[in-house]
């Protein structure tokens, strides 16, 4: 395979000149960042926000005039490439500023007894030292636990009918699901206190209730994306050996997708563990430790960071960032962790 | 073997039906599981019964007024004082909803294109990894950096802007309060959408034909005019579904606008004020305190915002589903 | 023009048997002897080509002197694709790719680095296997987009379009409804607006990529009689699998071969000597179809 020449023919890409597109790339940002610091300096763009307000502006200047050295064509298309940069740039500033602000803010709620005191004798604007969000926590795991109970089976249930029995409904469900998915929490909140608040009490279950039916979309539509990636020799194989749909759904397709199932469920809980406005209608708010998930309002980690931002004293705030704090650790971790599960799958 | 196409006897030939005759455990089990896959159209319905029955002596009562008036009072409680109009939420609500749109259309035009055309593709894994992450913040989260962090600085804009453009009549005040605003809540619920939006957007764009693009370049275009010769006509009902699907979510959020807009009831389209309404947000705002009269009304409330929401979602899923089969 | 010397042991080079049409003198080059450089049309010169560490282009050399036709013929597989993409700089499109040596058209090295891409692209046009026009303009807009694309000022569209739809055999047919979208029409008048296309930003070299692959013998032959009549003011370098195709349209003809190696030139030569010929067995063997 080699090659007769004096010297080896080795391979090269003349269209990367790394030097060269660094060059041209950064002489617009820098020219625009001095201009930025002046402008930052003599007029009214003060501030960091300020700051990026005017880079941005003369961002869009400089590469149009830079582009413009060479025609009209390469000017556009630097534009836009500044555009597009910068947009999604910009779009990302106010998560980092969440995070930011998060960790900021709610560090100094967080202590050794923030996770097993509750609210019981500590008043909302004490001193930080004091209570915590243990109450919350259980409650909000004993919410996801009965919402779980409930949607998983049927959410999975749900996907098994489109991608098992493929009845003549399969679209129909689908459809069904896919106008589920897009009900507004509050209203799914709504339904719920309708139905069961209003004739017996703020309770836990209730809570759970509304959870499941935002849910059980979620679930119903990844299962079914997870379901339909198990190959159709599978179920081939299983009917030539005689067995039943029932045992083969049971026994082998849903095993065989154990670990996506496990990620669609673990996607559901993650998406409704932070709905606060279906709980507001539910199971509503105590600042007392309890497992008792039904006759009495019970407590829950988006209620609690909500209960304390209307109380709104210094202290009161900063312990509902510390909440929110808990509450996006919480989700982001099994968010993360579905997608460690999920993707173990693939492989 | 020689086969005669007769039509005589292929017509004459009955088809044997398979029979189907399952065991008695398969017919259980796939009765059951039809049961449980029912379970969304049953609550569906069960949701829009209960909500039209329970505000059924509302719209009786109140009739068109209910979606046309402003004013919300209970009253004693009895229905010949009371007067409940929704107008100036259901208002409320489309037009933040709208801001939301307009304010989130061009970063989700520009991060789907830098998603799908500029970034590199480890870098694009890694941000996409991470734009996931963003969509699953609750919203009471953005509530509260909307109200403690973002209003702050929104309202300074609000004011320049008022400063300026206050001839132009959205952007006019009336008292300068520039707190709570449709502005500063449009802004928020702008960021919740984003992700939705521009993942739907990413995808379509992500199926523009390749040929295509090489077509584009190989007549001298440049990245930008292959873009706008190619992947923005192809994606722009991807671009609409996933915008509509954005305004979905932003029509029916509740707790991230309850807690970032003052709720006045008044039909009112100056942006900058601190005055707006939302359907949501009045419903979790007052079922703590609400008469059995006003629950009724609640609910009547609840199924506008449900049918609306439904009307949008299904728009924006076909519009998406069209544009995703079209590639195929 | 002459066979050139070749120093490696695969007798490459591309052998012209006519003069070209005009000899600038004097174009900038260093690296290439005299009379490579001051050949205007296309060259080039030991052309490797990768896809990762799949050599698939192994040494290429090759002439393609102004306003010819050139075939491009060889079992698939070969790299004629991969070759074609290197003359326009779409090669550099697939991330893993990479290559070696050199390409001058009119003597400048297209992928020299201060060269514009853009540039060297409206200069070398290219038509592809699969019709494809854009779908979301009008035929007439189609015809013009590259005009739109490269912000070429143009004083009279309309007859640059009625030349360009003429040119490509397309302007009798389409004359009355060019404000119809460009996927309204059957694939074989696609294709000849997809010429029309690539003619309007008046390229100096056409590549073609098997562009009559999907058309049927109608449409191949008016196709041809556009190559033709193409061939007059244009250099044109077409991959075809049908031998009858390259023994009818062109001047010239290079076989490539990869053989479980990278593809290389096993010969190249006039048309008619190729055909009728060959120095080489194997090329013998391929046109007349006994193999690939
Ligand atoms: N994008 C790519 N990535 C990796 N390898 C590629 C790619 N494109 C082509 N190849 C490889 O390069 C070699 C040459 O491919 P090329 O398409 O140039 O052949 P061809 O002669 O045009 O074949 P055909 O006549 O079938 O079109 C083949 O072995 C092919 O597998
Ligand atoms: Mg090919």
């Amino acid at each position: 395979m080699s090659v007769a020449l004096g010297a080896a023919v080795s391979p090269g890409r003349p269209w990367l000149n790394r030097r060269r597109s660094f060059r041209e790339a950064s002489a617009p940002v820098a020219v625009a960042l001095v201009l930025a610091a002046v402008a930052n300096l003599v007029t009214g763009l003060a501030g960091l926000l300020g700051f990026y307000l005017a880079f941005v502006i003369f961002f869009a200047a400089t590469s149009l005039v830079f582009g413009l050295r060479h025609d009209k064509v390469k000017a556009i298309d630097k534009f836009a490439t500044a555009f597009v940069v910068v947009g999604f740039a910009t779009a990302f500033i106010p998560w980092v500023s969440i995070l930011v602000t998060l960790a900021q803010k709610g560090w100094p709620a967080i202590y050794g007894g923030y996770f097993t005191n509750d609210m019981s004798v500590t008043g909302a604007d004490d001193d930080l030292g004091m209570g915590g969000l243990s109450h919350a926590i259980m409650g909000t795991f004993l919410i996801l636990l009965v919402a779980s109970v409930i949607a998983i089976p049927l959410g999975i249930l749900t996907a098994a009918y489109i991608t098992e029995i493929r009845g003549r409904l399969s679209g129909f469900v689908r459809v069904m699901v896919q106008s589920m998915s897009g009900v507004p929490s509050v209203v799914a909140g709504l339904f719920i206190y309708a139905t069961v608040v209003s004739r017996y009490q703020f309770s836990g279950v209730a809570g759970a209730l509304a959870l499941a039916i935002l849910m059980l979309p979620t679930i119903a539509r990844t299962a079914e994306e997870v379901l339909k990636l198990v190959p159709e020799e599978i179920r081939s194989a299983s009917y030539a050996l005689g067995a039943s749909q029932m045992a083969t759904t049971f026994r082998i397709i849903l095993p065989s997708a154990r670990s996506g199932l496990i990620t669609a469920s673990m996607l559901g809980i993650a998406r409704v563990a932070g709905e606060t406005a279906p709980l507001l209608l539910t199971s509503f708010y105590s600042a007392i430790f309890s497992r008792k998930l039904t006759g009495e309002p019970l407590a829950s980690l988006p209620m609690y960071v909500f209960q304390n931002f209307t109380v709104g004293t210094e202290h009161a705030l900063t312990r509902a960032w510390g909440g929110a704090f808990v509450l996006l650790s919480l989700i982001l971790s099994l968010f993360i962790l579905a997608r460690f599960v999920g993707g173990r799958t693939n492989k | 073997m020689a086969i005669a196409i007769d039509s005589g006897t292929a017509s004459s030939i009955e088809r044997r039906k398979i029979s189907e005759k399952r065991s008695l455990g398969d017919r259980v089990f796939r009765r059951g599981v039809t049961a449980g896959a029912l379970t969304s159209f049953v609550v569906m319905c069960f949701i829009a019964a209960l909500l039209f029955f329970r505000g059924f002596e509302i719209f009786r009562a109140f009739g068109l007024d209910f979606v046309t008036t402003s004013t919300w009072d209970a009253a004693d409680g009895t229905i010949e004082n009371a007067k409940f109009g929704v107008a100036a939420m259901l208002v409320g609500s489309i037009v933040t909803a709208v801001i939301a749109m307009v304010v989130a259309f061009p970063f989700v035009v520009a991060s789907a294109l830098f998603l799908e055309f500029y970034a590199s593709k480890k870098l694009k894994f890694i941000l996409v990894s991470i734009l996931d992450l963003m969509a699953a913040i609750p919203s009471i989260i953005y509530g509260l950096w909307g109200y403690l962090v973002l209003m702050p600085l929104a309202a300074g804009w609000a004011a320049t802007i008022n400063k300026y453009l206050g001839w132009i009549p959205i952007f006019g005040v009336e008292v300068e309060n520039f707190d709570a605003s449709p502005f500063v809540s449009g802004l928020v619920l702008a960021l919740m959408i984003l992700p939705i939006a521009m993942s739907v957007t990413r995808e379509v764009y992500s199926r523009a034909p390749l040929d295509q693009i090489q077509a584009a370049y190989a007549l001298g275009g440049s990245r930008w005019g292959a873009i706008r010769a190619v992947v923005l006509p192809f994606g722009r009902s991807g671009l609409v579904g996933g915008m509509l699907l954005g305004l979905g979510r932003a029509l029916g959020e509740t707790i991230a606008v309850l807690l970032t807009l003052n709720l006045v009831f008044e039909v009112k389209f100056q942006i900058l004020a601190s005055a707006g309404g939302s359907v949501a947000s009045l419903i979790a705002s007052r079922i703590g305190e609400a008469t059995p009269l006003e629950l009724k009304a609640l609910m009547a409330a609840g199924l506008v915002l449900f049918v609306l929401t439904l009307l949008v979602n299904f728009g924006a899923s076909s519009i998406v589903a069209r544009a995703e089969r079209r590639v195929q | 023009m002459e066979t050139s010397q070749n120093k490696t042991s695969n007798p490459s080079l591309f052998t012209p048997g006519k003069m070209p049409a005009e000899m600038p003198i004097g174009t900038r080059s260093t690296s290439l002897d005299e009379r490579m450089v001051n050949m205007s049309g296309l060259q080039t010169k030991g052309i490797h080509a990768w896809f990762g560490s799949h050599h698939v282009l192994e040494d290429i050399s090759l002439d393609f002197p102004s306003n010819t036709v050139t075939g491009l013929i060889g079992p698939s597989g070969c790299g004629k694709s991969t070759f074609l993409r290197m003359l326009n700089r779409m090669h550099e499109f697939i991330p893993s790719a990479s290559m070696a040596g050199e390409v001058f058209l009119d003597g400048e090295e297209i992928y020299a680095a201060d060269v514009d891409v853009a540039a060297i692209r409206l200069q070398v046009g290219m038509v592809f296997q699969k019709p494809n026009p854009f779908p979301s303009m009008t035929i007439a807009e189609n015809v013009l987009a590259g005009i739109k694309l490269a912000n070429i000022k143009v004083k009279d569209k309309d007859s640059l379009l009625e030349e360009c739809l003429t040119r490509a055999g397309l302007w009798k047919e389409v004359k009355d409804r060019l404000k119809l979208s460009g996927a309204s029409l059957s694939g074989g008048q696609q294709q000849r607006l997809c010429i029309a296309r690539a003619l309007a930003v008046k390229p100096k070299v056409l590549l073609m990529d098997e562009p009559c692959s999907a058309l049927d013998p109608g449409s191949t032959l008016k196709i041809e009689d556009t190559i033709h009549e193409l061939s007059d003011t244009i250099t044109v370098v077409i991959v075809t699998h049908n031998m009858q195709q390259a023994a009818r349209v062109s001047d010239y003809c290079a076989f490539f071969l990869s053989d479980g190696h990278p593809g290389r030139i096993v010969e190249a030569d006039r048309t008619d000597v190729v055909f009728t010929s060959p120095k080489d067995q194997r090329t013998a063997d391929y046109v007349q179809g006994r193999f690939g």
